[in-house]
């Protein structure tokens, strides 16, 4: 069984590479951890630097100012190798599933494997998988079984988001970084995933934190909720103790955002699936 | 009309630019016209027309006795076999050069600014690339004629070089154009390069790669055919021979030996793009 990678940050800022050097960062100075096997939703209006704190947590994205220590080590420290090596211990999923369109399901899976393989293992995979059982029981338990030898291209784009999740599974990452892991998923569908993800994670003691713009689900599933505005930190609580009051705080000018989830789930599903941008040439 | 727009609103703004860059473009033509002595005319004065009239005569109607036509087919084959060895060379040197030059594959360039060493490193791969593809293949053909004497092995030598700088240019404008979401998350979840190769960049933009692939094995054909004027064999050569001998109707048939591999490259160019695509 894998344990979980450990997160401190210490007032850790960052910005994003394109922006400007005037431009306010995305993350002010930001002090948080994470111990190892816990579990933590990241909530807040659009804009709060959600995105930007895990890719700054995944060692995507250098940190301007501050330190990151991953399990007691900084990575930016370390030569690129370590770095790349450590990055394998980390699963990062974006919002908009980074699956190539061409791609048949069982690869796009089991390409989650790939830090841990060596190429000639990664060549033969590539001609006649490896790990068909692996890449089934993963799908199966976000209800994708039968899409095993589909291609990426031809399923829905409810079902790319889950495959997408469904490559964390097996992944060798000890620390997940889950980003909007619901936007294109109708709700029950999301109640699921987010069960399948979380029950996941605590069998094999991994560490996941995950951006959510559903707050009930974020409070239903997740015991501990940090919220973020501005890019900065809002509250870090239990979730029993995040009260109507400071999501309405943490929310202020951003009230549609609370309420469009339970509102209307299609338009908000929709509207957070939009940009995908795969091609179909 | 009551809600009658301002006048200054209804006006196009990049009216007058587009109107200057036009007039700009042609007057820079010009010139250019000039200096290549640019005289279409002179293709219709009568004298003319007579000379390309017996010429064109000659073609008709093409050679098909059947010793020529075994000829003709042994010299496809070596053309073709000239082409695909070109190739295939270009090939075997073009891809690890790709590789090494594609900013989408760098590891370094995922924290930021691509590393220092790196960089030099792809821009010294693009310089190699340009000076291979900048020495048209009938000068590295004549340099290898000198070398391995008259045959097909200068053509296929010349055709490998020219060909990687033009195959390594274009894949690595090719993997840089298409979308890296799926490889920048591969190499950011810890892949290694050609890992994120392998199971990323390659499959988003396979079938581009086939098919330009294709194509520069249809431009190969062609070049082949040059290069034969220079004594590298294939249907080029016996193409020149023919032409010294004034025997249109020699030459007709291996156009249509031409126009008929260019048709296949073309189909097989589809049917590819059709399963990769």
């Amino acid at each position: 069984m894998a344990s979980g990678m450990a997160v401190a940050l210490d007032a850790l800022m960052a910005r994003h590479p394109a922006a400007s050097r005037e431009a306010p960062p995305a993350l002010k100075p930001l002090s948080l951890a994470v111990a190892a096997g816990e579990q933590v939703a990241v909530i807040g209006p659009s804009g709060a630097g959600k995105t930007t704190l895990l890719h700054a947590l995944a060692c995507a994205l250098r940190p301007s100012g501050g330190a990151l220590r991953l399990d007691d080590r900084d990575p930016w420290a370390l030569p690129t190798r370590s770095l790349q090596s450590l990055r394998g211990e980390l699963f990062l999923a974006p919002q908009v599933p980074p699956l190539p369109p061409r791609q048949r399901v069982i690869t796009a899976v089991l390409a989650a494997r790939l830090p841990r393989q060596s190429l000639l293992e990664a060549l033969r995979s590539l001609i006649l998988p490896t790990g068909i059982g692996a890449a089934h029981a993963a799908l199966a338990r976000f209800d994708l079984g039968e899409k095993l030898w589909e291609r990426v291209d031809r399923i829905s784009g409810g079902e790319r988001q889950r495959v997408g999740l469904a490559r964390a599974l097996v992944s060798p990452g000890r620390l997940w970084l889950v980003d909007e892991p619901l936007s294109a998923l109708d709700p029950a569908r999301a109640a699921g995933a987010i069960a399948t993800l979380t029950s996941a994670a605590r069998e094999r003691g991994i560490t996941l934190v995950a951006t959510l713009h559903q707050v009930e689900v974020a409070l239903a599933s997740f015991p501990r909720i940090v919220g973020l505005r501005n890019g900065e930190l809002a509250f870090d609580l239990p979730a029993a103790e995040v009260s109507r009051e400071r999501l309405a705080r943490l929310y202020a000018q951003h009230e549609h955002e609370l309420a469009a989830w339970t509102a209307e789930p299609d338009a908000a599903s929709s509207a957070g699936a939009q940009p995908v941008p795969l091609c179909f040439r | 009309m009551a809600n009658a727009l301002h006048p200054a609103a209804v006006r196009d703004p990049a009216w007058l630019g587009r109107v200057f860059w036009t007039c700009a473009a042609l007057a820079l033509l010009f010139p250019a016209l000039v200096a290549c002595e640019f005289k279409p005319w002179v293709l219709f004065t009568p004298d003319n027309l007579r000379v390309t009239g017996r010429f064109i005569t000659d073609f008709f109607p093409p050679k098909v006795d059947a010793e020529f036509l075994a000829l003709v087919a042994r010299e496809t084959w070596r053309t073709v076999a000239i082409a695909t060895a070109g190739i295939a060379l270009a090939l075997a040197l073009a891809i690890p050069l790709t590789l090494l030059s594609t900013a989408a594959l760098s590891v370094s360039a995922l924290s930021g600014r691509m590393g220092m060493l790196p960089f030099a490193l792809r821009q010294a791969i693009r310089v190699l690339l340009i000076v291979l593809r900048s020495v048209p293949e009938l000068v590295w053909a004549l340099v290898f004629v000198r070398v391995v004497g008259l045959g097909p092995t200068a053509g296929v030598l010349a055709i490998a070089l020219t060909y990687a700088g033009m195959l390594g240019k274009v894949y690595g404008e090719i993997l840089e154009s298409g979308d890296a979401h799926a490889t920048t998350a591969l190499l950011r979840n810890g892949s290694s390069r050609l890992q994120a190769f392998l199971y990323g960049l390659l499959p988003q933009n396979a079938a581009e790669l086939t098919s330009y692939t294709v194509y520069r094995w249809e431009c190969a054909i062609r070049s082949s055919a040059v290069l034969g004027f220079v004594g590298a064999g294939g249907l080029g050569q016996q193409m020149d021979l023919s032409m010294k001998m004034f025997e249109g109707a020699e030459v007709a048939t291996m156009l249509i030996v031409f126009m008929l591999l260019v048709w296949l490259a073309d189909a097989v160019s589809s049917q590819l793009r059709r399963v990769l695509g």
